[in-house]
């Protein structure tokens, strides 16, 4: 049985730099910052103060008030990423096609700010204060459902958890599914609001944010000497991915062909990184797209600006390409810009990835003024760059040691 | 100060997503208005946030119509 093909028909984003795809793009493209003070909740008790927040998002353009209450933000954002994506597609559901349209869009945490509201009440009022939408206005696989019931859309119905790798996830096993043929269309990604109390004190306590309060704009700073942790951010990104005979007979808009999927794991820390875990998954995502490490020429790195993270992965893709063409290779990280949106990150990074191919250029990694000489690659510091790019590589990395690697080709 | 009247309608129209002008007092919350068990549930809860009481849950579950929940607001307010 020869591989069915997978092709990117659609994109969506909700996202710190912009509430559209093109919005986003653009402020990704000439370096924009997303991120700022946090305004969600009263931070003079926490050591960080600041977020890649979503602003001016406006649910009621997707949802109705009613609909809006009973969902928590996550499940906002990945809905809004993932209508915007189906309608960028062109698809039309109808009763030959429904159950032949999947929806796997996950998420990281859930519902946190939610369960953290809904505790408060109990707390004050008992158990009969718990509403009786807390549960599905919380759990992770909602996004799924209530798009696939939005849409209408009847084919696979799940979503992926697997932190900060979730979205990347998500993506490359909807690939996998079109592939082996359990549906044509998979609209899939991850997303991400936790801008809560207990994440960004959790995350703090782990000492894994960023302190430089004083200047947020410049906090998210992957591969500079003065890192000093990762910034929260929050947001969705979802693809459409489509079996490629039947988007060219529909006469689709295709961005990009999904080429590899590679997954691997650390076994090794919770939360510490590894330099085998992420080869193994460059060089399996390589090896599924049957490409050599020298046709990749631009990579969308998880870069979130930890300084043990960014020096382990320059390690792992030196390993994983050799260090000769890990060297011509440009690597970039979004994450400068939007900070890190956790299981919403594999999601919004996979649509600036694809748009990379698509217009072939490599957005700049934002806020590299002194580089650090442990991370010597090219980097795309500072100011985007026009190149030719065949295939693109996305990574990936998460809690538990939990890897992935798409690749993108040039369509 | 809006009346018991008002304020129930008022209460039913944000809960179930309706507009007001449609709410009658005969209306039924599931075979009129739309609604399903959870909504109904979220419903008394909204009932007794607004009017600082407490509906039991054998109550609660006579209460299926503008006019039944009126009526036992209007019978069970502090005063």
């Amino acid at each position: 049985m020869t591989r069915r093909r997978v092709v990117v028909t659609g994109l969506g984003a909700i996202s710190p730099v912009g509430n559209t795809v093109a919005e986003a793009w653009d402020a990704i493209t000439n370096g924009r910052s997303g991120i700022g003070e946090i305004t969600r909740f009263d931070t003079s008790s926490f050591p960080v103060k600041i977020a890649g927040e979503v602003r001016n998002f406006d649910v009621g353009a997707y949802l109705s008030p009613k609909e809006a209450r009973r969902m928590d933000k996550f499940i906002h954002y990945g809905l809004a990423a993932g209508v915007q994506a189906f309608r960028d597609s062109g698809l039309e559901v109808n009763e030959a096609n429904a159950h032949r349209i999947g929806v796997n869009i996950g998420s990281g945490i859930g519902g946190l700010p939610m369960i953290e509201d809904t505790h408060d009440d109990f707390l004050a009022g008992g158990a009969r204060k718990i509403s009786p939408f807390f549960i599905p206005g919380t759990i992770i696989n909602m996004i799924s459902g209530n798009l696939s019931i939005m849409l209408g859309l009847k084919g696979p119905n799940i979503a992926v958890v697997t932190a900060c790798t979730t979205g990347l996830h998500a993506i490359g096993m909807s690939a996998r599914m079109i592939e082996y043929g359990d549906a044509d269309v998979m609209v899939c990604g991850g997303s991400e609001s936790s801008v809560t109390p207990l994440a960004v004190g959790g995350f703090a306590s782990a000492k894994a944010l960023s302190t430089r309060n004083d200047d947020p704009a410049t906090a998210s700073r992957p591969w500079d000497k003065g890192r000093d942790g990762f910034v929260l951010g929050e947001g969705a990104g979802v693809l459409v991915l489509e079996e490629y005979e039947h988007a060219v007979k529909r006469g689709a808009r295709i961005y990009a062909e999904l080429s590899g999927f590679g997954m691997s794991g650390d076994a090794y820390h919770m939360t510490a990184p590894d330099t085998d875990g992420p080869r193994r998954s460059m060089v399996a995502a390589m090896q599924s797209a049957g490409i050599n490490p020298d046709q990749v020429h631009y990579l969308n790195a998880h870069g979130t600006s930890t300084p043990l993270g960014d020096k382990n992965e320059t390690e792992a893709i030196k390993l994983a390409f050799g260090v000769d063409v890990a060297k011509s290779l440009v690597v970039n990280s979004t994450k400068s810009m939007t900070g890190h949106l956790l299981g919403g990150a594999g999601g919004l990074e996979s649509v600036f990835t694809v748009l990379a191919v698509h217009h072939q250029v490599s957005p700049p990694t934002i806020n590299i003024f002194e580089q650090d000489p442990e991370c010597d690659l090219d980097y795309c510091a500072n100011v985007a760059r026009p190149m030719k790019i065949d295939f693109a590589m996305k990574n990936n990395f998460g809690f538990g040691g939990t890897n992935g690697t798409l690749v993108f080709k040039k369509f | 100060m809006e009346n018991i009247e008002q304020r129930v309608k008022k209460i039913v129209a944000e809960q179930l997503g309706v507009n007001e002008a449609e709410i009658k007092n005969e209306s039924s919350f599931v075979d009129d208005l739309g609604a399903d068990s959870l909504d109904t549930v979220e419903l008394v809860m909204a009932l007794e946030e607004e009017f600082e009481c407490e509906i039991p849950d054998e109550e609660a579950e006579k209460i299926t119509s503008v006019q039944q929940a009126i009526d036992y607001v209007t019978a069970h307010l502090k005063k």
